[in-house]
């Protein structure tokens, strides 16, 4: 797989540490739901840095999306955010990954489950099956510090209205918006049960989030009865 | 180039293979839920490609010879760790006496998980059945109770929750490997994907 040359053609404040990144790749292939790019870096000296970034939204064209947190103390990203101008190259490659990929033709309700920048390969699974005008019963259980941390936060507001059979329940770990039902609290068993689908409807899920969310909602997913083969996981960010 | 990028600074940088960067965390990394399993209900099988089975039981492995390897582990996803220290049974202690004529090794484990590798690569001391990592019991999101340890390749061929290695006269491509993933993951060649 080669590396491309890419630029940056536009650029979308997501939050006050994220934003999306447009890129053009002349001659970018499809991509499925899911999938990733590798983005890389090189600096004057022929040093190069690259990471793994999720694929927000179907392709358009030879256009792709990604999202980008900035991490505290990261080489890459807070470059990506905050240095980098349109207009500027890059490499990429890709479309990586098929396993934490979502595809139109699947019939089974989705359930998926987002903590913090996990919702980005969910974000386009969600766009992807708008795209397709595909109707199967999705839901998505984002949980998020605040209300100031939700990406795409009018996007989801407008799809929620207008695609038909997409739910979307926010949790709020720090602080909760004004007229949210409920205290800020971890996602738990409560959250899965009322904003979940039951095993007995044989949902494909996805979660994604850093390694310590994904470990717990997953563990939470297979006491409740799904079947370990039908949870598929993305995790990032370090743990001890 | 891209303009404006300088990197971190590089003085003393260790020598890492290509595109790798050391984190002092232990990222985890997986395709779904972290399967738990009991140690009395753990074994480990090797089958030839005649069906012949040699099975340990946890007892069993522990039983045998133990060795402390402290390697670099290098991660497809870039990230590397260097001189981590395990404990466990050379892979060379459970193929002595296994009779086959394979030339291929695909490693399966509990939870579903499947990777493949050349069997010349879990010999003369390269790989390692691991319960230990730094010195307390392997957790189970990295793999506990036991997971292969083959450090020349990148970490996904050390597969978490083994539960046995299938000896093959054909290459069969496992989890990732049918997924996308290079067939053979060596880190300083850079096989991270179908045809690096």
């Amino acid at each position: 797989m080669r590396w491309q040359a890419a630029r940056l053609v536009d650029r979308r404040v997501e939050t006050s540490t994220a934003q999306t990144l447009v890129l053009e790749v002349p001659g970018w292939p499809a991509h499925l739901p899911g999938q990733h790019v590798d983005i890389r870096l090189t600096a004057p000296d022929g040093y190069q840095a690259a990471r793994s970034y999720s694929l927000a939204a179907p392709a358009d064209g030879d256009r792709i999306e990604v999202t980008v947190q900035r991490v505290p103390e990261g080489e890459v990203s807070p470059f990506l955010v905050d240095g980098y101008r349109e207009g500027d190259p890059v490499e990429v490659r890709g479309p990586i990954g098929g396993w934490f990929v979502w595809r139109t033709q699947q019939t089974d309700p989705v359930l998926l489950v987002a903590g913090g920048s996990g919702v980005v390969p969910l974000m386009a699974m969600i766009r992807a099956r708008r795209a397709a005008g595909n109707r199967t019963p999705f839901r998505l259980i984002y949980s998020v510090r605040t209300p100031a941390d939700v990406f795409y936060a009018e996007e989801l507001r407008r799809r929620v209205r207008d695609d038909a059979g997409l739910d979307v329940a926010y949790v709020y770990t720090r602080e909760a918006p004004d007229g949210w039902r409920g205290e800020p609290h971890r996602l738990g068993l409560a959250d899965v049960n009322n904003h979940g689908w039951p095993p007995a409807l044989e949902p494909s899920v996805y979660v994604c989030g850093p390694t310590g969310f994904v470990e717990a909602v997953s563990d939470l997913l297979v006491g409740l009865g799904h079947p370990a083969r039908r949870v598929r996981t993305e995790r990032f960010g370090p743990t001890g | 180039m891209t303009p404006g990028f300088q990197g971190r600074p590089r003085s003393g940088a260790p020598d890492l293979p290509p595109g790798q960067y050391l984190t002092p965390d232990f990222p985890v990394l997986s395709a779904g839920p972290t399967p738990r399993v009991p140690r009395d209900q753990w074994e480990f099988v090797i089958s030839t490609e005649t069906g012949t089975q040699h099975r340990w039981s946890w007892d069993e492995m522990m039983a045998l010879p133990q060795e402390t390897p402290t390697v670099d582990i290098h991660c497809v996803t870039r990230w590397s760790k260097l001189g981590t220290t395990w404990r466990g049974v050379s892979l060379d202690t459970l193929l002595d006496g296994v009779d086959s004529a394979a030339d291929y090794a695909l490693a399966h484990c509990y939870g579903g998980y499947t990777t493949n590798l050349p069997l010349d690569d879990l010999r003369d001391g390269q790989a390692w059945l691991v319960h230990t990592f730094d010195g307390a019991d392997l957790p189970a999101e990295h793999g506990g109770p036991a997971r292969l340890l083959v450090p020349h390749l990148y970490f996904w061929k050390s597969a978490k929750w083994a539960r046995g290695i299938n000896l093959t006269v054909e290459d069969t491509p496992g989890f990732w490997e049918t997924a996308g993933y290079h067939d053979y993951g060596d880190p300083w060649r850079e096989q991270r994907y179908q045809g690096d």
